[in-house]
C-alpha cells in the first residue's frame, strides 16, 4: 500500500481452518499479529480448547478415508498443494517476510524451499512402504509381510520461528502416509500458516486432513496431549521449553500417544529431513497367512 | 462312559535341573548377594517353594547399571560387530544344547506345559539369538544409515508369561546392536533368567554386558528411573507401561513398550471351520491364556455361530489340564495366586453381567493355581469381559452379521496388539487385514511367532516393534 | 451296520437329489486349510503314550489290523499263511489278540475264508478293478459279486478318481450306491463296504473332505485312504480330515461310518499316533475294530515286537516273529 493512498485498509481477522471450513474461534477471541518490527498486520483467531476438540473430531472423521485413498492419490494431492503454493508464491514471500523479518531474497528462498519440500514429501507417498516395509522369511509355511500404516490423528505443534518452511516440514510428513493432523501454528507468526490453510482448501485436500489452529501452544497443547482420541503428538513447536514438554509427555502417556519429542532448539529446517519425521507416525503391521493348497 | 484309552502319566523328568536353595543378582559377570531383602519363587502347580531370590534395591540396580555402562564403554561398544555376533551365536548354541534343562525349569517356575516350553518357548529363544547374532555385523545394511550407533545401556523389564522368550526378545537385539543390558525378570519367574546368566558365563560373555537384577515393582522403578539408562524396554501391563511413559517424560531415554491386548479373532461363515477351531483354541488356551496377544474375543458370524460353538466345545473337552511337566498336558497352572484371583474375579463379573459361562468337565489338582478352559457366550461389547484383558484361559464369544460390523467391533477397544481373521476368501482377508487396527494380523492362523517377524502394538498396546529388521530400530540411533 | 435303519437327514437327501445339488453341497463344505490341518495332526503326534495306555493301544491296534497282501504273486499258500497269522499273530503268546481281517484280491477270498473258518477274523476283498478302478461298471459289479459270493465279509472298492476330479460327482455317487447293492446277500448278512479314495491322487484336503461326504451319503460303511499302490498313501493329516468327516456325519445324521488308513503305516509308534487321533478327533466310540482299521502288512510285526517289549521288559528282534 502506498502511504499516499488515502484509502482506508480493510483489516482482516483471519479464522481457523477446521474440517475444511474456516470458522472463527468458538471462544470469539482473536489476537493481534504484528510483523517482525512490531507493526500491526492482522488479527488472528485465538483457538481455544473447544476449537482443538472440534479439530480432533474433524481429523478423526477424515482419517480413515484419507488413509484409504491410494498412495498415488495422496501423492497427487500433496503435489497439488505445491502447485497452488507456487501460484501464490508472492503472497507467501510477503507473509514470510512480514513474519520472520527476512529480506525479500531470503524470503523467496524459504518459500522455494517450502514448496520443494512438499514436492519431496509428495513423492514419498508411494515409496515409503517399500522402504520401511518388508517380507519376513519366517521358519514355516507362512506368507509374512510387514507394512507401515498411519498412526491416526496426530497433533502437531508447529515451530515458532520457521513459520512456513518449518510448518510444511512438520505437516507434510504426517499427512503423506494417511494420518490427519491438528496443527497449532506459530503463535507470533501465524500468517503463513493461515495462507497455507487457504492453499489447502483449494488444492484437493479433503476437509479435516489438516486442521490449523492459530493460537498458543502452551494453552491448547495440554488438551491435545491429553485427548484420548489423538494417537500421536509432535512437540517440535515447543523447542527449548523442557518443562512444558515434560508436562505434555506425561499427559500423552494416558493413552500412550506416540511422542516426537521437543528438541532443545528449533532445528535447521534447510537440512535434509531424513525419514524420521515420516516414520515417527507410522505403525508397522505384520500380516501372516499360511501357504498351502 | 469312561474312555478306555486313558493316557497314563508321562512326566518329563525334572532331574535335569538343579535348583539352588537361593540365588543372588548377576552383576558384572558374577553372582552377588545384593543389599535388599529376598523373596521366594514357587511352583504354581504345587505351591512348593523353589528358591529364595535376592530383591535388588536401588544400590544394586545402580551397581548393575554401572557395570553395564563400563562394559558398554570399554568392551562391548568398541567391539566389532563380527566379534559380538560370535558371542551371540555361542549363546544360541548353548541354549540349544541346554534346551531340555531350560524347558523343564521354565515349566516348573512358570507352570506352562512342558509341551510348550519344549516345542515353542525354548526353540524360539535359540532362534531369536541366532537371528540377531547375524545382524550384529550387518547393521549398516539394516536401512538405518551406513553407521548406525548403539544407544548405550538398556534397562529391560520382562513379564512372567514367557520368561525366557521375553528375555531373548529383549537381550538379543540389544546386544547385537552393541548395547549392554540390565534386565529384570518378573518376580514370579526369575529362574530361567538366572540360568541364562550362567549361560552368559559359559559363553565367556564379557562381564557387565548382561546383568540380571531380580525383584518386583520397586526394582523395576529403580531401573527405569536410573539416570544412566539410555533405553527402557518393557513388556507387561498397559498400566505399568503408562507409568513408565510418564517416568521417562522429559528425559532423553528411548522407550519401547509391549503391553496388553484384547484381540478379536474374527471367524466368517466361509472359514475353514476345523482349523478355525484350532486357531481359537490356540489363540486363547495357549500358555493358559497368559498371552498379551491372546485371541480373547471370538467374533463369529452369526450364521455359523452355533456350528462353530458346538465344534469349539467338543474340542475344549479334549484339552488336558494338569501337571505342567506331563508331556500330554495342554493347559498348565495359572502363574500365581494373584493372577488366579484376577481371572476368577473377571469370570464372576462375566456371569453377573449375564453372559453364559461354560467349561468342559475337568478335574483340577488340589494344590496349586488352576483354572479350567472357559468360554462365555452371549457377550456384548458392553461387558467387562469383552473389554478388559483377563490374561487367562477365558474366551468371550460375540457375534456379528456383516464384515463392517466385524471390523467395528474388532477395533472397538483401546488396545491394538493382534487380531485374527478366518475366511477362505482371499480378497476379504486382505481387506480385513487392512482395516484391523492391530500390529499383528493372523489370517487363517493364530499365535505364530518368529524371530524375523516384527511384533508390537497399535494404540494402548504400546509402541515399538520387537523381532525382525524392525526390531533393530529400538536399539540403534 | 448296514445303513438301512437310519433315517436319512432331509438336508442330505436334498444334497443327493441331482448332480447340481450334489456339487453345491460338496463345494459348500467348509474348506480345509492345509497348514492348519497338518499342524493339528503333528500336534496330536506329540502325545506321549506310556505304560498302561501303551499296552491298551498296542492290543487295540493289533485288533484293528487288516492284514493285507495284494500282489500279483499271491498264491493260495501265501494267503493261507497270512490268514493263520491273522488268527494267531503271536503263537508264543495266547493273550495276543487276533487281527481284524485279512485283505486279499477277490480270487483268494475262498481260500482265506476256508482257513479262517469261524475264528471271527474277517475276509476283506478289494474289488471294482482295484487299484485303478478303470473298468466298466458292470465289470466292477461282477468283481464285487464274485467276492461276496466267495464269502467276503468286507468289500474294499475304489472310487473313480478320474470322474471325481472331472467333477462328475453323481457318477461317483451312483457307482458307490451300485457297489453297495452288489454287497447284498440273500441272508441279509451284507458285506460291509469300504470306499477307497486314493487320497494321493485327490491331492487336496478339500477333495478328501468332499470325497468323504460323497461316499458316506452314498452308503459307505467305511472310508479308506488308499490302495497302497500310490504314494503318498495314508498320512496323519488325511486321516484327520476323514475322522472329522465321520464325526460331523454322525453329528448330522446319527450314522457312524468307519475309517481305514491304509499303506505306509509301518511302526507301532505311527499306529499309536493314529489311535490318539481317533480318540481326540472322532472320539472314543471309534476306538474299535468295527470303526477303525489299519490296512497294513509289516505293521503287525512291529506291534507284536513292542507288545513283547511291554510284557517282557526287554527289546525283541524280528527273528522271534513270523514273517508271513
Amino acid at each position: 500500500m502506498s502511504p499516499t493512498n488515502s484509502r482506508v485498509d480493510v483489516r482482516k481477522t483471519y479464522k481457523l481452518y477446521i474440517g475444511g471450513a474456516f470458522p472463527r474461534s468458538e471462544s470469539g477471541h482473536s489476537y493481534e499479529v504484528a510483523d517482525s518490527l512490531g507493526k500491526f498486520v492482522a488479527n488472528a483467531a485465538l483457538a481455544s480448547r473447544k476449537d482443538a476438540r472440534d479439530a480432533v473430531v474433524a481429523a478423526r472423521k477424515a482419517q480413515a478415508s484419507w488413509a484409504g485413498r491410494t498412495a498415488y492419490n495422496r501423492a497427487q494431492i500433496l503435489y497439488r498443494i505445491a502447485e497452488v503454493m507456487e501460484d501464490r508464491r508472492p503472497q507467501f514471500v510477503q507473509a514470510t517476510q512480514q513474519s520472520e523479518g527476512l529480506t525479500a531474497a531470503k524470503a523467496e528462498k524459504v518459500v522455494d524451499e517450502a514448496i520443494d519440500r512438499l514436492v519431496w514429501y509428495a513423492g514419498w507417498a508411494d515409496k515409503i512402504t517399500q522402504v520401511v516395509g518388508n517380507a519376513n522369511p519366517v521358519a514355516g509355511p507362512f506368507f509374512n509381510l510387514s507394512t507401515p500404516e498411519p498412526t491416526g490423528v496426530v497433533a502437531v505443534l508447529a515451530p515458532q520461528r520457521s513459520s512456513l518452511l518449518g510448518l510444511v516440514s512438520v505437516v507434510a510428513p504426517v499427512i503423506v502416509t494417511g494420518n490427519t493432523a491438528v496443527v497449532v501454528s506459530s503463535y507470533e507468526r501465524p500468517l503463513p500458516a493461515v495462507t497455507f490453510a487457504e492453499v489447502l482448501a483449494t488444492s484437493d485436500v479433503p476437509g479435516g486432513v489438516v486442521n490449523l489452529l492459530t493460537g498458543s501452544a502452551a494453552t491448547i497443547a495440554p488438551w491435545l496431549a491429553a485427548h484420548m482420541d489423538v494417537n500421536a503428538i509432535d512437540l517440535t513447536g515447543i523447542a527449548g521449553e523442557p518443562a512444558l514438554a515434560t508436562e505434555l509427555e506425561v499427559a500423552a502417556a494416558d493413552n500412550l500417544k506416540r511422542v516426537r519429542r521437543a528438541p532443545a532448539v528449533e532445528p535447521d529446517w534447510t537440512l535434509d529431513p531424513g525419514l524420521e519425521p515420516i516414520t515417527a507416525f507410522l505403525e508397522i503391521k505384520t500380516v501372516w497367512h499360511p501357504i498351502g493348497i | 462312559m469312561t474312555n478306555p484309552f486313558e493316557y497314563a502319566p508321562a512326566p518329563e523328568s525334572r532331574s535335569i535341573v538343579d535348583i539352588k536353595p537361593s540365588y543372588g543378582l548377576f552383576v558384572n559377570g558374577e553372582f552377588t548377594e545384593g543389599h535388599g531383602t529376598s523373596f521366594k519363587t514357587i511352583s504354581p502347580a504345587t505351591e512348593e517353594v523353589l528358591a529364595e531370590i535376592a530383591e535388588a534395591d536401588e544400590a544394586d540396580v545402580d551397581a548393575a547399571v554401572k557395570a553395564a555402562r563400563k562394559a558398554y564403554e570399554k568392551v562391548w561398544g568398541p567391539m566389532s560387530g563380527r566379534e559380538r555376533a560370535k558371542y551371540l551365536y555361542r549363546i544360541a548354541r548353548i541354549i540349544q544344547e541346554r534346551s531340555r534343562e531350560l524347558a523343564v525349569l521354565e515349566s516348573i517356575d512358570n507352570g506352562k506345559p512342558i509341551k510348550e516350553s519344549r516345542d515353542v518357548d525354548v526353540p524360539t529363544v535359540a532362534a531369536h539369538f541366532f537371528y540377531y547374532a547375524g545382524w550384529a555385523d550387518k547393521l549398516a545394511y539394516a536401512g538405518r544409515g551406513t553407521d548406525p550407533r548403539p544407544l548405550g545401556v538398556a534397562g529391560q523389564i520382562i513379564p512372567w508369561n514367557f520368561p525366557l522368550l521375553m528375555l531373548a526378545w529383549k537381550i538379543a537385539p540389544a546386544l547385537a546392536c552393541g548395547n549392554t543390558v540390565v534386565l529384570k525378570p518378573a518376580e514370579t519367574t526369575p529362574l530361567t533368567a538366572l540360568l541364562f546368566a550362567e549361560i552368559c558365563q559359559q559363553a565367556d560373555l564379557p562381564p557387565g554386558v548382561v546383568n540380571i537384577v531380580t525383584g518386583a515393582g520397586a526394582t523395576g522403578q529403580a531401573l527405569v528411573s536410573h539416570p544412566d539408562v539410555d533405553k527402557v524396554a518393557f513388556t507387561g501391563s498397559t498400566d505399568v507401561g503408562k507409568a513408565i511413559a510418564r517416568a521417562v517424560a522429559g528425559t532423553e531415554k528411548r522407550v519401547t513398550l509391549e503391553l496388553g491386548g484384547k484381540a478379536a479373532n474374527v471367524v466368517f461363515d466361509d472359514a475353514p471351520l476345523d482349523q478355525a477351531v484350532e486357531g481359537i483354541v490356540n489363540g486363547i488356551f495357549f500358555n493358559q491364556g497368559h498371552v498379551c496377544c491372546a485371541g480373547s474375543r471370538l467374533l463369529v458370524q452369526e450364521s455359523v455361530a452355533d456350528e462353530l460353538l458346538a465344534k469349539l466345545k467338543r474340542r475344549m473337552s479334549t484339552l488336558r489340564v494338569g501337571d505342567p511337566l506331563d508331556k500330554n498336558t495342554d493347559i498348565g497352572a495359572i502363574n500365581s495366586a494373584e493372577q488366579l484371583a484376577k481371572i476368577r474375579e473377571l469370570s464372576e463379573i462375566g456371569e453377573a453381567e449375564g453372559a453364559g459361562r461354560w467349561s468342559p468337565a475337568c478335574d483340577l489338582p488340589e494344590t496349586g493355581f488352576w483354572f479350567p478352559p472357559t468360554l462365555f457366550t452371549g457377550v456384548s461389547q458392553a461387558h467387562r469381559i469383552a473389554r478388559e484383558e483377563i490374561f487367562g484361559p477365558v474366551l468371550s464369544v460375540l457375534t456379528f452379521r456383516t464384515p463392517s460390523e466385524a471390523v467395528e467391533k474388532a477395533n472397538n477397544t483401546p488396545y491394538g496388539l493382534s487380531a485374527g481373521v478366518w475366511t477362505e476368501k482371499g480378497s476379504r482377508i486382505l481387506s480385513m487385514a487392512n482395516q484391523l487396527r492391530a500390529g499383528v494380523v493372523w489370517a487363517n492362523t493364530f499365535n505364530k511367532f518368529d524371530p524375523t517377524s516384527p511384533f508390537g502394538g497399535f494404540k494402548e498396546s504400546g509402541y515399538g516393534r520387537e523381532g525382525g529388521r524392525h526390531g533393530l530400530e529400538a536399539y540403534l540411533k | 451296520m448296514s445303513g438301512t435303519s437310519t433315517i436319512p437327514d432331509p438336508g442330505l437327501a436334498d444334497a443327493t437329489r441331482s448332480e447340481a445339488a450334489l456339487r453345491r453341497f460338496l463345494h459348500g463344505l467348509p474348506g480345509v486349510d492345509q497348514v492348519g490341518a497338518e499342524a493339528r495332526a503333528a500336534g496330536l503326534g506329540t502325545r506321549s503314550i506310556k505304560t498302561s495306555a501303551k499296552e491298551f493301544a498296542l492290543d487295540l491296534a493289533i485288533r484293528m489290523v487288516d492284514l493285507t497282501t495284494l500282489e500279483g504273486q499271491d498264491t493260495p499258500g501265501k494267503v493261507r499263511a497270512l490268514a493263520s497269522k491273522a488268527m494267531r499273530p503271536d503263537p508264543a503268546d495266547p493273550t495276543c489278540p487276533a487281527a481284524a481281517a485279512v485283505c486279499v484280491y477277490p480270487d483268494m477270498v475262498a481260500t482265506v475264508k476256508e482257513t479262517l473258518g469261524s475264528s471271527g477274523v474277517k475276509v476283506a476283498a478289494v474289488a471294482t478293478a482295484f487299484p485303478s478302478g478303470r473298468a466298466a461298471l458292470d465289470i466292477k459289479l461282477a468283481d464285487t459279486r464274485d467276492a461276496v459270493e466267495a464269502g467276503a465279509d468286507e468289500i474294499d472298492m475304489v472310487i473313480d478318481r478320474g470322474a471325481f476330479l472331472a467333477g462328475h460327482y453323481q457318477q461317483v455317487f451312483d457307482e458307490i450306491v451300485a457297489v453297495k447293492q452288489a454287497c447284498a446277500r440273500a441272508d441279509g448278512e451284507d458285506a460291509h463296504l469300504k470306499v477307497i479314495f486314493e487320497t494321493g491322487e485327490l491331492q487336496t484336503y478339500d477333495n478328501v473332505r468332499r470325497a468323504s461326504w460323497l461316499a458316506m451319503m452314498a452308503g459307505a460303511d467305511f472310508i479308506k485312504t488308499s490302495t497302497g499302490k500310490v504314494q503318498p498313501a495314508a498320512t496323519l493329516p488325511v486321516t484327520l480330515i476323514m475322522l472329522e468327516a465321520v464325526r460331523d456325519f454322525r453329528e448330522q445324521t446319527g450314522t457312524m461310518v468307519g475309517v481305514k488308513p491304509a499303506g505306509g503305516i509301518r511302526t507301532a509308534k505311527d499306529a499309536i499316533k493314529y489311535l490318539v487321533m481317533v480318540n481326540e478327533v472322532a472320539g472314543p466310540d471309534w476306538l474299535d475294530p468295527d470303526w477303525f482299521r489299519f490296512g497294513a502288512s509289516t505293521l503287525l510285526n512291529d506291534l507284536l515286537m513292542q507288545r513283547t517289549k511291554m510284557t517282557t521288559g526287554r527289546y525283541s528282534g524280528p527273528d522271534y516273529f513270523t514273517l508271513d
